[in-house]
Order: C-alpha cells, then structure tokens, then sequence
C-alpha cells in the first residue's frame, strides 16, 4: 500500500492506495484535515485518520507528500538560512551581480551576501578565466567571519562543464566543513540568473527542509509506519527524502501539479480541463496527455525568477473560504465575493459551521449543493443573493476556463478539490462536467501516483561531439539523474527530448534537454 | 501587474518637444514594445531590461534626443549586441557596448556626443541604454530598422550610403578589435560573427560616429518614444481590460492579418540561423482558415490559405489574443492563442534601395513586395 498525503494552504489531505505505479494505484481510502500551522501535526491527524478504518497495522510501502512547508518558510520569509552566493564568473557578467532581482525583504532574509570572482565557462567549454582560487579563500574566510550558514555556487555554463563549481565546493568543503554547500549545475538548467536563484533558494531552505523531512518520518515513525518517505516534485515528478534536503526548492508549489495528475487519474481523461477549487483559490489548467502543460514562461517563486517546469496554470481568488459581502436587497453595497478568504478556519467561521462570516460554502450550503455544517444556520440567507452569488461564481470560473482552453471547442472540464460545491453541473465551455469520486483528495491521488524523474539540460559544440552523441550524452545524464531521486533503474524511460539550436552563430552549438521518467525504486 | 505611473507623470518628462529622459519605470514599457517591433526575432527581453534597470540606476536616468534635436556638430555612434540569444541568457552580457564605444573613439579620435540603437526590435533596443547611462550621453529617438532582423548589414545606415568602418567589436574580458575596412556590410557581418564566436558568443559593437544630417537623412525616426508607446497602451489595455490591439492599433497603425490557435512550429538551422515554419488555424471570425508563416529569426512571409498576405519588410507580429503579449518565434508553441498583427515597413525599407537587402527575395523567396494597406 502506498500513502499519498497533500498539504494545502487550508487542507491536508491523505490517501491510501494499493497496487503498483505501473499499472496505475487502486484507492482504497481517504481522509481531509484541516492544515494546521506547524503543518507536521496536520499530516499525522490526515494519516491517522486515514488509518483509523484499517484492520491491524497497514503495510506500507510508500509515503508521498506533496507540501506547502517550503512555500511557507519563503513567502514567511521564516527559518531560513544565512545564505552567501559566490557567482564564478569575473570578468563577466558584472553588471548583474547575485540575487539582483530578488524582492528586497527576501534578500535581506537571507543576509544578501554575494561574491563574485574568477573562473566560469564558455558555451563551448573553454575557461572565462581560471578559476580565482585566492579569492574564493578569502570569500569562504570572510563569510565565515560573518556567521553564514550555507553557500550557493553558480559558475557560468557549468550545466555545460561543471569543474569550477564541483572544484569550489571542495575547496569551501576542506575550508569550512560545517557549511551547506549547494552547487547551481545540480539541479538548474540553463539561465544563470534563474539557476543561482534555485541554487540560493535550495541553500537558504536547508534548515526547513532537515527539520521538515525529520519531523515528517518522525510523525509516521509514531504512527507505526516505516516506509520510505518521498516528495513531490514542481513537475510531477517524485524524489526521496534524502535529495529534498538537498533540493528542497523542488518540491515548491507541486500542490497544483499533483492536482492535475490526480484529476487525470480519477476521471480518466487525459485532455481536458481541470479546475481545482480550493478554500482560497481556484487553479485552471489545461491536461495534455493525462499530463499538465507546462508553462513556457520564467516562474516566480516568492517573487524569486527560477527556471523550474510548472503547469502552466491561471489561478483566480475565489474558493471555498471566500468571503462574501453586500449584494443583499436589504442593503445598497454592490456584492463583492473574495480575494479575502477564511482559509483553513472555514470550519470555525463560516456561517453554516457555527461561525459568523458569510462565504462561499454558505451560499453553497444554502442552494442546497454543499451537504455541509447545519444547514439551518444558512436557512434565512435571501435567495436571491445566494443565486446571484453562485452565478456570480460560476461566471468567473468559465471565464478563466475559456482563457486556459486551447480551442474554441468545448472540452471535458474535471472539477476538483473541497470547493467544487460551489459549483453546478453545466458550465459554459465544457462538453462535460465531471465529479470524480474522492475528488476533493484528488491531490493526494496525484502524490501518491506520481513517478520519479530527472530533467538535465545542456549545450553541446557539435564541432567536437555528434549530434546524435550529444543527445545520448545529455539523455543518459537524465536516466542517471531520475535513478538518483528514487526511480528504479530498469523502468527509467525518457519521456520528452527537446533539441534547440543556437541561434545567430555559423558555428554549430545546440542546446539539449532531456526529460526521462521511471517508477518509483521500492527496496 | 505593474502599475504604470498616471499619464500626466508622463507628459513631465517632456522636458522639450520630443525629449523626454529614460526611467526605470519605461523599461517594461520598452520591452513590450520593442518585442511587438521585434517581429518573433530579438530575442528574451529580461537580461536586456535588467541590464538597463541596473545602469540606470547606478549611472542615472538617459536622456532621448529626437534626430532634429541633435546639433550639427553631433557625433551619433550606433551601438548593438551580436552573439546568440541562447548564450546571453548563461553568460550575461555586462559592459561590452561600453568598452566598444570607447575602442572606437580611441580608434578614429572622435568623440562621441549620442548614441543610437541598431534595432528597436527585441533586446537591442536598450543595448544604448548602457553606455549611454555610464557615459552620461543622450540616445537619439531614431534606429536603424524600426524592426528587427537577422544581420548586421540589414540597417537602414548603411543603405543610404554610411560606412559599416571602422567599427569596434568587444567582448567583457577586455578584448576589442577593430574591423578597419571591408568591401562591403555583409563582410563586416562576417568578421564580426567570427570574432564573437572566439569571444564566447556575447559580443557588442560599435560603428564609426555618424553625422546629424546623416542620422537625420538614413535612421528610422522615432522609434524609441514608438516602443515605449505600445508598451504603455499594452498595459494601460490589460489594466483597464480593453482589447490590447486595439490599443496597439491606436498608437501604430497596422491591422490583423489573422487570429488563431498555433498548431505546429517546425524548426531548423541553417548558417546559424532559426528557420522555420509557423502553422496557425483560425478561430472565430478565423475559423475553418490556415495561416502560414515562414520565419528566419523574424517573420518574413505570412500567407492566408495560401495566398500571401503580408511580407517583409513589412512588419508580421504575433502576439497573444488576451494580452497582447508578444511571441518571439523562439517561445512559439503548440496550443498558444495568438493574433498575428502586419504593420507597414518604414519608407526607407519600402524603397527600391531598402528592398534590395531587406524585401522577400533578399531572404530568397520568388515573390515581389507588395505593401500591406491599412
């Protein structure tokens, strides 16, 4: 059996599921928590819950978890790291030194400590500069002096050859072994700015994320189960515990991903709309082949540019917990539906739960939709506000449907997540609309379905290397890559091969990416 | 999103007719608009725009001359950045144009008074911006496209009659050579292409000073203050959620050749250059209808159900349908719902002159030019 648990901004959420990733999970049970504020002991009542109807204790192969932790710690700008960024590549690039567009708050939440000096490639492998090994000794000494905490490496074109950053990290290893060091041509591709900026993320997470994989293994220790612990990744993909610590900023926003996956997987159809609605938010995206379609433009992590792969999603603020105000007969203010929204405390606010603000679930409760909290508490809601609210609702969701449908034919629209009773059977754009079963843990299902994966891209000076040898070269860097997060080594695939020329130079480079997947490695 | 400053902020900066002063609040603005102008080619705008950001900031805002503001005695220098795109997003370009700037006063003992951009159309046009922050020199509201394309000859400048040397050409290490004398641009191209790929591929250079009258007589006017234009009614569209081309329209005119849905992109390289095959079916008013367009970097040939519609030099846009974001040619993808835009050229490319380097059989297809009406 296999534990799929997600944590959302208002809930978590758990599965259980038998069966092998191959032949795709078989859920047997589900259970939603509220999320709570030092998140683990959300993920230990999800869990509990989940297991409270096994008989004797559960055989666990896997636990996947999808989680907010990470995103939290950044947007809180909370536990992290003292962080230095040393940029090998002097003399170039000056004018735009680390971090240089970073939000302030968060530069400063880190110390915003940089070192630019000597060394760095260029795209065909020769040396900018031999790299400044002086004047990285004295960047070590005086960050030590400073009191940092970890350092992220970025050498220019090290995705193309990597010694300077893999000869600095020794050098600062020997110097100062107590540091964490995080090298940008691990897990970056190309775009030196956006790949120092993971690599300064992944270096700044490094307490969160310890103290996040520990305290997780330590919560399912608790529970009986001893199984490996893995997590989600951006791009749908798993990794094992032990790469989360050392990539921790992977695993940042892979809530939406695991959603789509495990729409795909709870309906059946593999292109379509999904529309998730959560207790903040609502998130559209676009199924391609059972997969999300990834977003071709730079990703904004806490307003932080990196070049990770993300559905390409529109996220409108509307859900479950939005707060609903005016549009009474009784009263001349306009109706006004969100941003604002109760969040996790749904449960405690909401009208129909006891509480004494008026949301979205209340109008749904009222309508008759939701079968939620006592609806006698929402019986005196005037009906036409609760109709003009629901339409209301409705009109916003199909606008942001039509804006994600890539054509101008209806297509089948998947509803998912806690708030998708705010919504009714017929939308405007949809040949279908479908409620999957167990749809408001649909992203647990994603967690828990997942495989594992590796993405390596690389530029390759086909003056020196063929073609088709730089193709195997960055491919098998890929399997290698999957096989280190997790994935079982015979099943690892590649999956997508992406090939771009250099543009505007009569010498021919070309730049390689590849994406290879496997199931997950189960001892 | 961000918010653009009021309009009547705007109008303060028009300190005389026609000079206004660069800011770090144009610079989005900027890059909207030289993407529209950049017809698919140019580029990834972000580098070139922090770039910019981060000069002005340091050195202060720019000041913008209009060419009939531009003294007599003036020495314009064009400045450009040459390499490949997908090097400039690893190894970032730094201070370059500035060292090639002043490789070429020291080379020809003139001193530069203002500097001029060699292509509005995608992150070129702020390559002046740096130098001319650190050097505390204005740029001319002028270019030598008013578009983009692929190579260095392809400027109005050398056109009409303006020699292509000497130029300078510098990498970030301190490496500058001179290109004294060729037969023709394309031999400059060529050199200059050669010594880029030996600089890693991140290159800048800069040409001889250029005189007043000639700037005023071969550059395309105005180009500056037209990027930043269209990008200010792009936003002002999206905030206000007005059609954004509309709102391109209102400040170029131009029309819609087509609307629709991006169904296949066919690449491949050939001399180093991107080319190409764009397949979009129409939607709406578009519906049942094929556009067609062939690209070498830039949009050269759109044809409607086989029939051509458009050609360069005139200008062939993409951009999206609900934002008016501009594609380049390079992020064009299955599934993207765009509105492919046709601008007239400016008359220095729509004559016979500017035809012969860059109209459809410069670019080797058999077919005449014929100007796109409005």
């Amino acid at each position: 059996m296999f534990i799929g648990v997600d944590v959302g901004g208002t809930n978590t959420d758990a599965v259980l599921m038998d069966g092998s990733n191959r032949d795709g999970p078989n859920l047997l049970t589900g259970a939603k928590v509220p999320t709570t504020g030092d998140v683990t002991s959300g993920i230990v009542n999800a869990v509990s819950e989940l297991l409270s109807g096994q008989p004797g204790p559960p055989s666990v192969r896997a636990v996947m978890v999808g989680t907010t932790h990470f995103t939290n710690a950044l947007l809180e700008r909370r536990s992290l790291a003292p962080t230095a960024v040393i940029r090998l590549a002097l003399p170039a690039t000056q004018l735009l030194p680390p971090l240089v567009d970073w939000p302030a708050p968060l530069r400063d939440a880190i110390g915003g400590l940089t070192y630019m000096i000597p060394g760095g490639h260029e795209f065909d492998g020769r040396e900018i500069a031999p790299l400044g090994r002086p004047e990285l000794q004295a960047a070590v000494q005086d960050l030590r002096r400073r009191g940092i905490a970890a350092v992220a490496v970025s050498g220019v074109f090290s995705p193309v050859n990597p010694s300077h950053e893999t000869e600095a990290a020794a050098l600062i290893q020997e110097a100062a072994p107590e540091l964490r060091v995080c090298l940008s041509h691990e897990n970056g591709r190309m775009g030196l700015l956006e790949r120092e900026n993971a690599a300064a993320l992944n270096a700044s997470l490094g307490n969160v994320a310890v103290q996040t994989v520990a305290g997780i293994k330590d919560a399912l220790a608790a529970l009986g189960i001893d199984a490996p612990l893995f997590m989600t990744q951006n791009d749908g993909t798993l990794m094992d515990a032990d790469y989360a610590v050392r990539f921790p900023a992977l695993a940042i926003s892979s809530g939406p991903t695991n959603s789509m996956r495990g729409a795909a997987y709870l309906s059946g159809v593999r292109n379509g709309i999904v529309v998730d609605v959560g207790g903040t938010s609502t998130d559209v995206g676009a199924l391609t082949n059972g997969f999300p379609r990834e977003s071709d433009v730079a990703i904004q992590l806490a307003g932080v540019r990196t070049n990770f792969r993300m559905p390409d999603m529109l996220s409108i603020s509307l859900g479950g917990g939005s707060v609903v105000s005016g549009g009474s007969v009784m009263e001349p203010e306009p109706l006004r539906i969100g941003p604002e929204s109760v969040g996790y405390r749904l449960t405690e606010q909401a009208l129909v739960f006891g509480g004494d603000t008026l949301t979205t679930t209340d109008l749904a409760a009222a309508a008759g939709r939701a079968r939620v909290g006592s609806p006698h508490r929402v019986a005196a809601l005037e009906p036409q506000l609760v109709n003009r609210g629901l339409a209301e609702i409705q009109r916003r969701v199909e606008t942001a449907i039509d804006q994600v449908k890539l054509s101008r034919y209806d297509v089948p629209v998947i509803l998912v997540g806690g708030g998708s009773i705010l919504l009714g059977d017929a939308l405007s754009g949809a040949s279908a609309v479908l409620r999957p079963e167990h749809a408001g843990v649909a992203n647990a299902i994603g967690a828990a379905s997942a495989q594992v994966g590796g993405q390596v891209e690389r530029v390759y000076s086909l003056e020196s290397i063929g073609r088709e040898q730089a193709v195997a070269d960055c491919s098998a860097a890929a399997v290698a890559r999957a096989v280190a997060a997790g994935a079982a080594a015979e099943s690892v695939a590649v999956v997508e091969v992406d090939e771009t020329p250099l543009t505007y130079v009569p010498s021919s480079a070309t730049r390689v990416r590849v994406k290879a997947v496997g199931n997950l490695a189960l001892i | 999103m961000t918010q653009r400053p009021a309009a009547a902020a705007g109008d303060k900066r028009r300190v005389a007719s026609g000079l206004w002063q660069v800011t770090e609040n144009d610079l989005e603005s900027i890059a909207i608009g030289a993407g529209i102008l950049g017809t698919g080619g140019g580029g990834n705008p972000y580098i070139g725009q922090l770039r910019a950001r981060q000069a002005i900031r340091q050195w202060g805002p720019v000041t913008v001359l209009a060419p009939e503001e531009l003294p007599d005695d003036a020495s314009v220098v064009c400045v450009g950045g040459i390499g490949a795109p997908t090097v400039g997003i690893e190894k970032v370009r730094d201070l370059q144009s500035y060292y090639a700037l002043r490789a070429i006063e020291d080379y020809t003992g003139a001193t530069a008074t203002a500097l001029i951009s060699n292509e509005i159309g995608g992150s070129n046009s702020v390559e002046p911006l740096i130098p001319a922050a650190k050097a505390g020199l204005p740029v001319v509201d002028a270019d030598g496209m008013g578009r983009a394309f692929p190579e260095f000859q392809m400027k109005t400048f050398f056109v009409y009659g303006v020699p292509c040397c000497p130029m300078a050409i510098a990498d970030e290490k301190g490496n500058s050579a001179i290109i004294r004398e060729t037969v023709s641009p394309v031999w400059a191209e060529r050199l200059a292409r050669a010594l880029t790929v030996q600089m890693g591929c991140v290159a800048c250079y800069a040409v001889a000073p250029m005189t007043a009258e000639q700037v005023r007589q071969t550059a395309v006017p105005r180009t500056l203050s037209l990027a930043r234009e269209l990008g200010d009614a792009v936003i002002r569209a999206r905030n206000e959620g007005d059609d954004p081309r509309a709102a391109i329209f209102g400040t170029c005119p131009g029309k819609t050749l087509f609307c629709g849905k991006v169904v296949d992109v066919e690449r491949r390289t050939a001399a180093g250059f991107a080319r190409g095959t764009l397949t979009i079916d129409g939607l709406d008013s578009c519906a049942g209808e094929r556009m067609v367009i062939e690209f070498q970097n830039e949009n050269l040939i759109a044809r409607r159900d086989g029939a051509i519609v458009c050609t360069v030099p005139d200008l062939i846009c993409a951009v999206t349908i609900d934002r008016g974001e501009p594609v380049t040619t390079e992020l064009m993808r299955y599934g993207l719902r765009v509105a492919v835009l046709g601008f007239p050229a400016p008359a220095l490319w729509a004559a016979p002159q500017g035809l012969a380097v860059a109209g459809p059989r410069a670019f080797g297809y058999d077919t005449d030019y014929v100007p796109l009406a409005v």
